[in-house]
């Protein structure tokens, strides 16, 4: 019987389905628990984006509730930069948004290789008592060496300089293009100006180091050994901060002010 | 009793999967910068090692010869799988930090190895033990080689500072090797050289 063919086979199988069991039930049972630590990890990257948590402090659901409570999350109508009210806010997933046909479409080719975007986005707008504009938070997505980089660029409130910059799921080297989140790298962005005079986006990852923010105002410290990370990062950064993402939305915030 | 004894106590530093086979070292470079990162890398494998020494071993008249390593994998990716969305539900900050070396404790030789090379010859129980054991001997050196890397390339232990750093205006200036993979390299072989010194039968005869 056994080293048969079909004992083989059976033996084979059977191991396979006892082990699809086993993680298929660690999967769905887990999911929950999983999906809010993501939930609320996105939601630390928008504070370290708008430099209201620092990079390693650990801030459990109601610690980060709080510091959300001058921001407001905002839809906004990507083609139009209109606010849509007819889309609720705080259930609105943009990522599954993106994929699905009825609530997006095809981009039109680009260097950042994002295939879709959605009709809808979902921003944060950080505003001081007064309700004048202090910062804002734009979910930036694109492709880097080995997949898709999924963050955040914040502005601040003169929606030109890079308020921060962070990535809050990516697939690249660690180490190298891992680097992304290196706090140190991290820094570089602050101060940094992603519009030139005539408000196109400007602002690059460069080759080697780029200098201070007096230097090089439109330059970032390239990633050594992530020469296509480094890429990725520019061209998503442009492309979202152009007339294809978030174009129409900023023209209309600086139209306000 | 003398044997489980040794099939537990052994790994530790008689036959140490690290520093006497050298099997595990690019993990042992990657999460060793920190300590708990160190440490929960260790209870993982210490977990996996474990169970798939159990089952390679409740398994081992039935698995035909043939395809006894793909079994093996099978059961040590599935184990692996569970272990890292485990991770990713309750240490959510420490498994991204982990990032992808949960998922290569797969290609942890020391686990195949201990799987090939002992579950499928031993009765379940002193597979568990030799599993345990040698897990340990993993966690030993990770263990230390985190210790030395944290508290001199970042002046703190388990997140906790122990020396003042200068940029912060104490006296201690962080050894920048220390953070990197090399310096990793460095301390395990020291450690090598040290376990070499104190039993002197683990060197190798030219």
């Amino acid at each position: 019987m056994q080293g048969s063919v079909g004992y083989n086979l059976g033996f084979a199988a059977a191991v396979c389905l006892a082990c699809a069991v086993v993680v298929s039930s660690a999967a769905v049972a887990l999911a929950d628990r999983q999906d809010r630590n993501a939930l609320l990890d996105k939601q630390k990257n928008v504070l370290l984006a708008l430099g209201l948590a620092e990079d390693g402090e650990s801030l459990d659901e109601a610690a980060v509730a709080e510091r959300f409570a001058p921001i407001d999350l905002v839809v906004i109508s990507l083609a139009t930069g209109e606010v849509d009210p007819a889309v609720d806010a705080s259930t609105y997933d943009q990522r599954a948004a993106s994929i699905a046909p009825d609530t997006s479409e095809p981009a039109t080719e680009n260097d950042a290789r994002v295939l879709r975007v959605p009709h809808h986005a979902l921003v944060y707008e950080l505003r001081d008592d007064a309700g004048a504009l202090d910062g804002v938070v734009l979910p930036v997505e694109g492709l880097g060496l080995w997949g898709t980089l999924y963050g955040f660029v914040a502005l601040e409130g003169d929606l030109r300089t890079v308020r921060g910059l962070t990535f809050y799921e990516h697939k690249e080297t660690p180490g190298l293009g891992g680097e992304v989140d290196n706090p140190g790298w991290k820094a570089l962005w602050p101060g940094r100006l992603a519009f030139d005079d005539s408000l196109a986006p400007t602002v690059s990852v460069v080759k080697g180091v780029a200098g201070s923010v007096t230097e090089a105002p439109y330059e970032v410290d390239g990633l050594s050994g992530a020469t296509i990370t480094s890429r990725g990062v520019t061209n998503l950064v442009r492309y979202w901060l152009g007339g294809d993402g978030f174009g129409p939305y900023l023209d209309r915030l600086r139209g306000e002010a | 009793m003398s044997k489980s004894r040794d099939a537990l106590i052994d790994p530790l530093f008689n036959n140490n999967p690290i520093a006497l086979q050298v099997l595990g070292i690019c993990s042992a470079l990657a999460v060793t910068t920190k300590m708990d990162t160190a440490l929960v890398m260790s209870v993982a494998v210490v977990f996996v090692l474990l169970f798939s020494n159990l089952f390679v071993s409740l398994l081992r008249h039935q698995i035909p010869t043939n395809i006894r390593i793909i079994v093996q994998l099978t059961i040590i990716a599935s184990l692996v799988i569970v272990v890292d969305q485990v991770l990713k539900a309750y240490l959510f900050e420490i498994s991204k930090q982990l990032s992808v070396f949960v998922g290569l404790i797969i290609t942890n030789c020391i686990i195949m190895g201990r799987a090939e090379a002992y579950a499928m010859q031993n009765p379940p129980s002193m597979s568990v033990i030799d599993g345990i054991g040698n897990g340990l001997g993993y966690a030993v050196i990770l263990a230390g080689t985190a210790l030395i890397r944290e508290l001199f390339g970042s002046g703190a232990l388990l997140d906790v500072q122990v020396f003042a750093l200068a940029s912060e205006g104490g006296w201690y200036i962080p050894n920048g090797l220390m953070v990197l993979s090399p310096g990793a390299f460095f301390i395990i072989g020291f450690f090598i050289w040290a376990i070499r010194v104190w039993k002197p039968d683990q060197v190798e005869q030219d």
